[in-house]
């Protein structure tokens, strides 16, 4: 039985817990497949280092934390640090090159690109830097159909942004796999 | 033709516990009289109380009674006039009860103005756990748990109801028992939380501590110290020194709780 | 037609199953990691036409709840640990007084204000043993977003069909994970509603054993007169200390869970049958043990989950039983060692109790478990 382990980390703030969670929506109610989204919780979801877990797997998950790290976002250097001691050897670690400058050693692969200055210059606004990280797990792990991402993407945030959002996720979405 | 109030009591749970002179009695009368004037439905009305000696009245009455835990009685009945508003509501506990361990619940129903009446009778001291003082015991008086004298101040009960949001408080004795049922009615055709706080006695634990010679000796007290609203106006502060008012001390229209929430209930509804 | 499906959080999941169960009145108090039933609770019920009241304190919530039931509505509140013990004394009136309600305490590090957005299982002995007296307990402990939703179903049922608290304990990470439920339709989870009286207003009395263990409760306001106390009482519910009065009353308290316990408990058996090592395990702690049973199968070890679903009654007749076929039994939780006491007592000696206990914050991993089960000899 497949189960694949995502971590969203970053600063709290970042919009990284929606990012997680959009994620294993799309994974549970548009892919059909199996999702657990769990995440810490606290003040550190207020400034400070932030993650959001998913699991996703074609059966029952049991346990529902991370265990061994397949895809790992980090969205700051902090995070980077701190949350990517258990990620595979051919895992995928997605970073924003502007904020993460020291890497990790390891033979995972890594791929990087400016995600907040691209939410901000480029799609407009930096609000949906979390969105635009989120296209980039969706094209870089392979566990979810675009189609489906974006579907979840969509139904999850307010209607007065659904273009703004869309543009977000396509953008993260191309720019991985441009990076990759 | 006399007042029946037999109608009100609930057959065979006379006679009550209270002690010989103590006041209690004379207010569930002035309640029982109000309960009458205002032509509240036995079935239709609870009484809920705390833990004490006045805690005990609603078990003598005919109507939905509700004894609770010391000092929540004002926590439990605004969940039953939150899941039932067209109840009628009353509460009636002591002193201690109510301002001490029951303080937070107090001044809440109070601010929420949640239309319920409260009828505090204050006797100053715990008189079922033996005469400990309290929240109302004066300055150097003495209880068991104030052997040298209470070094505490005491709270004027009115006045915090009044601060807490109360939109109705009065204040009564009980030896002006005809003023009871007036006041109470009052309190319970007010739209609003009502307070009505009743200086009572307790001979037993408060008064043969505190030097009144007799239950006779302590109504004086209670008689020579009310002085009504009206009168105190044309009296000195010199001549008001040691008194205390008595009447209807503080009436407003606010808001109603439930109603609030009626309004609450009614845009869920409309953005359904 | 499809069923309708969501992506929710445990606590929403609640809060889910007990609109589902007609709960009409909520009372809380603001306290992590609980708060999102409340919030849930304050959307959702005056859009039905019920009611939502946050409290003064936790205290008043829990006096709130008792007179929102008593005046006949189906009542819930959701607290954590430091709130559980301020609950405490009322959910002994409510005991007493034989109120029902349900209580979702989700379990955070204690004792005090301990960790509060840590996960821990450490409030399984307070919903036995946390209000002073003997009283009757029953507490229903889920695993998944999906159970937690149709526990809360079943304790609402168990509380009316008992008229008592029942309390529904997720730990933190089953209450703020996120998984697919599935709704149930109007109609297919039996939904019970406390017994009301047939007898006429003048004739009843709240505790009349000549209906059985569980006496029909009216409601206040419904055209019945009756007294409440949290004192021991009478038939009619006035107080009495006659003797021959309170000692049949507090036995019968206890015996209406306790002679019920059949109908109260649950649980589930995972490759219990020919299991040398059998995990006892409850919450998100039973999830890992479950992965773990997986992989020590895989290495060879004959495990198997025994997945408390009912905390209290507890099955220590079924776990006896599997205690003389089994080898070793290990009860991983987030406490140190609150059910392995349990188990231990149930099982008799007859196999060695194994404790995994951890209260750091970190939930128990499945390596744990297995590297455990590698010392049952």
């Amino acid at each position: 039985m497949s189960r694949y382990e995502l971590r969203f980390s970053g600063a709290g703030g970042q919009g990284l817990i929606t990012a997680g969670i959009i994620m294993a929506k799309a994974a549970s109610i548009y892919e059909g497949k199996e999702a657990v989204q769990s995440q810490s919780y606290g003040p550190e979801a207020r400034g400070g280092a932030s993650k959001s877990e998913v699991i996703i797997s074609d059966g029952p998950i049991d346990y529902p934390k991370v265990t061994r790290c397949d895809a790992l976002l980090a969205m700051t250097q902090e995070a980077c640090n701190k949350y990517s001691d258990d990620l595979k050897d051919d895992g995928v670690l997605l970073y924003d090159s502007d904020l993460v400058t020291k890497l990790p050693e390891g033979n995972f692969k890594k791929v990087g690109f400016n995600i907040i200055n691209t939410a901000k210059n480029e799609v407009g606004r930096e609000i949906v830097a979390n969105i635009v990280a989120l296209g980039a797990m969706v094209a870089l792990t392979g566990q979810i159909s675009k189609e489906n991402a974006e579907k979840a993407v969509l139904s999850s945030v307010p209607e007065a942004f659904l273009e703004l959002n869309k543009k977000a996720f396509n953008m993260g979405y191309e720019k991985a796999l441009a990076a990759k | 033709m006399s007042f029946d109030y037999d109608k009100y009591i609930r057959p065979g749970k006379l006679p009550h516990i209270w002690c010989p002179g103590c006041g209690h009695g004379i207010v569930m009368k002035g309640l029982i009289r109000a309960i009458d004037a205002c032509g509240l439905k036995k079935e239709e009305t609870a009484i809920v109380s705390g833990i004490g000696c006045a805690s005990r009245l609603p078990g003598y009455m005919d109507c939905c009674t509700l004894h609770t835990a010391h000092g929540r009685a004002a926590a439990f009945a605004t969940g039953v006039k939150m899941a039932r508003p067209e109840m009628n509501v009353i509460l009636v506990g002591g002193d201690g009860d109510g301002t001490a361990i029951g303080g937070n619940h107090f001044i809440h129903a109070c601010r929420r103005n949640i239309n319920m009446t409260y009828i505090i009778l204050n006797n100053k001291i715990y008189g079922m756990t033996g005469g400990q003082f309290s929240p109302a015991t004066p300055t150097g008086a003495k209880a068991s748990t104030t052997p040298y004298g209470n070094p505490d101040p005491a709270f004027d009960i009115a006045k915090l109801a009044i601060g807490a949001g109360a939109t109705f408080v009065a204040r009564g004795t009980a030896f002006h028992a005809n003023q009871i049922d007036k006041l109470i009615t009052e309190a319970i055709q007010h739209k609003g939380f009502s307070v009505v706080e009743i200086l009572d006695d307790c001979p037993t634990t408060y008064g043969r501590r505190n030097k009144f010679k007799s239950v006779v000796e302590m109504m004086n007290h209670l008689k020579d110290i009310a002085v009504p609203v009206k009168a105190a106006e044309k009296m000195s502060p010199e001549q008001l020194q040691g008194k205390v008012l008595t009447g209807v001390l503080h009436k407003e229209e606010k808001p109603e709780y439930t109603e609030q929430y009626a309004q609450v209930i009614e845009r869920a509804q409309a953005a359904k | 037609m499809a069923k309708k499906v969501a992506f929710l959080q445990g606590n929403e999941a609640a809060a889910q199953g007990a609109l589902y169960a007609g709960c009409k009145f909520f009372a809380g108090y603001p306290i992590t990691p609980s708060t999102e039933v409340a919030e849930v609770m304050s959307v959702e019920l005056p859009k039905v036409g019920g009611k939502f009241i946050q409290m003064e304190d936790e205290i008043g919530a829990m006096a709130a709840l008792i007179g929102g039931s008593l005046a006949g509505s189906k009542a819930l509140t959701s607290t954590s640990g430091p709130g559980l013990s301020l609950k405490q004394e009322l959910i002994g009136y409510a005991c007493i007084a034989e109120v029902p309600c349900v209580i979702v305490n989700v379990m955070r590090g204690g004792p005090s204000t301990g960790m509060p957005t840590g996960p821990s299982q450490s409030d399984i002995m307070s919903a036995k043993w946390g209000t002073h007296g003997d009283h009757p307990a029953i507490c229903l402990v889920p695993a998944s977003v999906q159970e937690l939703y149709e526990e809360t179903i079943r304790a609402f049922n168990l509380a009316e069909k008992y008229r008592t608290p029942v309390m529904i304990m997720p730990d933190e990470i089953v209450a703020h994970m996120r998984e697919r439920i599935v709704f149930a339709e109007p109609g297919e989870i039996e939904v019970i509603d406390r017994t009301a009286p047939t007898v006429e207003p003048s004739k009843y009395k709240p505790y009349d054993t000549s209906f059985g263990d569980v006496p029909p409760l009216a409601a206040f306001g419904s055209g019945y007169k009756f007294h409440v106390t949290g004192l021991n009482k009478l038939p009619d519910g006035f107080p009495t200390t006659k003797a021959e009065y309170v000692q049949a009353e507090e036995e019968r308290q206890v015996r209406k869970v306790e002679g019920n316990a059949a109908d109260i408990m649950k649980w589930e058996e995972y490759l219990c049958d020919d299991a040398d090592i059998i995990v006892v395990a409850f919450g998100s702690t039973s999830r890992s043990a479950r992965f773990a049973v997986d992989e020590a199968r895989k290495q060879g070890i004959k495990a198997g989950l025994f997945r408390l679903i009912t905390f209290w009654p507890f099955p220590e007749a079924r776990l006896l039983e599997l205690s003389k076929k089994a080898k070793g039994f290990i009860t991983p939780e987030m406490n140190l060692g609150m059910s392995h006491g349990v188990v231990k007592a149930a099982v008799e000696g007859n196999a060695p109790v194994l404790g995994i206990f951890r209260v750091d914050g970190e939930p128990i991993n499945p390596g744990q478990i297995i590297d455990k089960m590698k010392e049952v000899k």
